[in-house]
Order: structure tokens, then C-alpha cells, then sequence
């Protein structure tokens, strides 16, 4: 099952060509841009490792390009993302954000159901990647 | 169907449609001297106007490789040139973004072991899109230390400057002699470089007239006795040891506007505006240089 998260989250995976673009539209905006990955993809987990440090002083997307294909080669099987974030006042927050590399294969998620009282039911959804330990899901 | 390849370039119209006619033009008069830098820098525009009608007829062309080496003493203007590489190379669509990162050793390397790879890549991230000026490149490489992590540092920016030729231009300066021995123990930068551009020391007629055109944009003028004074000074610290060219010469002014304002102080008089915007004589001979310092 596809993982949809973030912008673009509908479309097909980007090209790299459209990557740097919208890369390019968050510079020109004056975002600072960060890399991320994980391979816990419960879409409730905001809390993905980062790719070294955000990088708010580049000019050219080719420099985020770099890293992105950076963490392509350590992790070819993990979800890789980008952030955008805007820090002008009233903002600080991200205002872009999407994947850019997934696992091969992704095994989507189950239902557990969780009965409690009164035979009332609780749901969650896990991953059966995270059968697996950390690092070794993909 | 308009792919089609057209028959002729107007090589005269692309180096016009690039804008990059007056940046070439602002060079020659803002810098003076400097005769076979200027000339080089044209040839290096002409040849990419070339490559990019080259390949707008369908020629094939790798794209050229722009790397640089810029060499000569302090103060001869070579960092100012590469400002203004960078804003040709822009205008003529082979950089995107055209800023100049400048940088020397201790930005690109690190203090301990698995520092200096995060730290040249950071660098080399900012400049993408752009120039990366290093200044005193030499000092990456201390042969006198096998473990200096300069090695590393040039290792990584031969890969670059290799596999993103697209996306950045590196130019690396310092000192001729202490260069040459750079290139020489590192073969693999020296066969990267395509350009080797020489910075001359300036005559003194070169001097004076840049020490004009400064005093010119600071809207400050010398009067008669200045004018002889300055031609002496420059004579005078020409042969004395520092001297650093172009930074000598605007050091030498900064302090002589420094002596005129305490001067227009002592005289505890209304100045006028001529007064404010002269440096006489006695600004100029105040200097070390004229008691055999």
C-alpha cells in the first residue's frame, strides 16, 4: 500500500527534475529547507530522523539535491522527505513538506481491534513493517 | 515542429542578448591595469558564447569545464575579479545563481576526525549555483603533516568540481610560487583547472590611478601638494617589504582621511565643504613611510 503524506501526496512520486524545482520555489520563498527519513510509517509519526542539519543559507537547489541523494544511497529503502520551513515571523513552521523516496515494496498497514468495556471497540493501525526491528523493516 | 536547427548564430547578438558586454565594460574601467586578466576573461567569454551557439546548432559540446586558478600577489584583484567571473558567468547562463561564496582553509576543514567531510560539503552546498572562491588554497594542503585533514577536504571538492561541473565553479587563489608547489603535489587539481589566470603586480602610474578612482568614490580629492605626495608615497612603499598592491594603497588612504578629520578638528573652525572633501600634503606626509619607517 502507496504511503501518501504531505504536499503532493495524490500525484506520482516527482521526478528529480520536479524535486529541484519545487526545491527552487522554496528557496525563492527564502525556506529553509531539511532532509528527513524514517522507516516507521505510521502517518501519526511526526518525528523523523534528520539528515544532518536543516540547511538555511543555500541559493541553489542543487545543494538540497545533494544531500537528498545523500540519504538515497544510505537508506535507499527508507521514506525520505523534505521540509520547507518558513521562519518569518507569524510562520516558523513548515510550509512545505513531501516524500521523496520510498521503500520498494511497501506493506501497508492492519486494524487491530481492541476490545474494552461495555463491548466496546477500540481501533488502531499499525504498520507490519514494524513487525520487523528498527533498520531492518525494508 | 520548431525544433528545427537554424542555419547561422549571430554570435555578436548572443554575446548582446547575455548582457555581458557591460559587465566586460564596467571591468575595464572599473579595474585598472591587469591587461592579460581582462584579455582572459574575454577569451573565456567569447569561448562560451561560442560553445553555447555550438550547441544551439546542434553541435555536441561537454559542457566546459570553468575551474580556475587565480594567481598573484596580495592585493592585486583577485577576489574582486571573482566577483565579477561570477556575475559574467551568470549573464552568460553557465552558473544559475552567480553569488560568490568565498571561503579559505578553515572553512572547508575540520579539527578532528570526521569533520572536515561535513564541513567542505555545507560549503560546497552554499556555493551550488554559484562560484567558490578559495582563497590561499594552498594551505589545504600541509605536506609537512600526513594526517592534516586538508587531504580530505581536497578530495572532496575534486569530486565535485568532477561530477557537478553544472553546478558550481570553483576558483582557487593565492600566491604563484606557493601554488605552483600546490598543483604539483596535487595532480588531480591541477588537471581539473583549465584556466590558470596570472594576476601582475601594478606599476606605479597603476597605483596612483587606482588610489583616484578610490578617493573618487569616496567623493574625497587631493589637492596639488597631495597629488605629488601620494606619487611619493607610492614610490616609497613600493620598496619597502608588505606591500600588498591595491590593499596597501587603500590602507595608506583610509589613514590619510584619518589624519585630515583629526586635522579639520584641531583647526576648530567652521569647514567648509571643500575643506571636508580635501586631503592636502600634510595628510599624505604624516605617513610612517616618509620618516623611513
Amino acid at each position: 500500500m502507496r504511503v501518501t503524506q504531505g504536499t503532493f501526496s495524490f500525484l506520482p512520486d516527482l521526478t528529480d527534475a520536479e524535486i529541484s524545482a519545487q526545491v527552487e520555489y522554496a528557496l525563492r520563498q527564502g525556506w529553509a529547507l531539511a532532509v528527513e527519513y524514517t522507516d516507521e510509517p505510521h502517518p501519526r509519526n511526526v518525528y523523523w530522523e534528520m539528515w544532518g542539519m536543516p540547511m538555511f543559507d543555500l541559493k541553489d537547489a542543487a545543494g538540497a539535491m545533494m544531500e537528498v541523494n545523500a540519504c538515497r544511497k544510505a537508506f535507499p529503502d527508507h521514506y525520505i522527505k523534505i521540509n520547507a520551513f518558513d521562519s518569518t515571523q507569524g510562520w516558523e513552521s513548515t510550509r512545505l513538506s513531501f516524500i521523496v523516496n520510498r521503500p520498494k515494496n511497501e506493506p501497508g498497514f492492519r486494524v487491530v481491534r481492541q476490545e474494552t468495556a461495555g463491548r466496546s471497540i477500540r481501533y488502531t493501525i499499525e504498520s507490519y513493517a514494524v513487525d520487523r526491528p528498527e533498520g531492518s523493516r525494508y | 515542429m520548431n525544433d528545427e536547427v537554424p542555419a547561422t548564430v549571430d554570435l555578436q547578438a548572443l554575446l548582446r542578448e547575455a548582457n555581458v558586454l557591460d559587465v566586460l565594460e564596467a571591468l575595464d574601467r572599473d579595474l585598472v591595469g591587469l591587461r592579460p586578466v581582462k584579455q582572459r576573461i574575454r577569451d573565456i567569454a567569447a569561448y562560451l558564447v561560442v560553445s553555447k551557439a555550438r550547441s544551439s546548432l546542434g553541435l555536441t559540446g561537454a559542457p566546459p569545464s570553468l575551474h580556475m586558478s587565480f594567481t598573484g600577489n596580495p592585493g592585486t584583484g583577485k577576489t574582486t575579479v571573482a566577483m565579477r567571473m561570477a556575475e559574467i558567468l551568470h549573464r552568460l547562463g553557465y552558473v544559475r545563481k552567480g553569488h560568490l561564496v568565498s571561503v579559505t582553509r578553515d572553512d572547508l576543514v575540520g579539527q578532528y576526525i570526521g569533520h572536515t567531510a561535513p564541513k567542505t560539503k555545507e560549503v560546497l552546498k552554499r556555493a551550488m549555483g554559484g562560484v567558490l572562491f578559495i582563497d590561499e588554497a594552498y594551505y589545504l594542503y600541509r605536506p609537512e603533516n600526513e594526517r592534516d585533514y586538508g587531504q580530505e577536504a581536497i578530495e572532496i571538492l575534486l569530486q565535485v568540481m568532477e561530477n557537478q561541473r553544472d553546478d558550481l565553479v570553483v576558483i582557487l587563489a593565492g600566491y604563484k610560487d606557493r601554488m605552483d608547489t600546490f598543483f604539483k603535489s596535487n595532480p588531480g587539481m591541477a588537471s581539473r583547472i583549465a584556466h590558470h589566470i596570472d594576476f601582475p603586480d601594478y606599476s606605479e602610474g597603476e597605483l596612483y590611478e587606482i588610489a583616484g578612482l578610490m578617493l573618487a568614490k569616496l567623493d574625497y580629492r587631493l589637492d596639488p601638494g597631495a597629488e605629488a605626495a601620494l606619487h611619493e608615497y607610492i614610490a616609497m612603499r613600493r620598496t619597502q617589504p608588505n606591500f600588498a598592491n591595491a590593499r596597501s594603497i587603500r590602507n595608506a588612504l583610509d589613514r590619510a582621511r584619518l589624519r585630515q578629520a583629526n586635522r579639520l578638528f584641531a583647526a576648530a573652525a567652521p569647514v567648509t565643504r571643500e575643506a571636508l572633501q580635501t586631503i592636502s600634503a600634510a595628510d599624505i606626509r604624516a605617513s610612517r613611510v616618509f620618516q623611513g619607517g
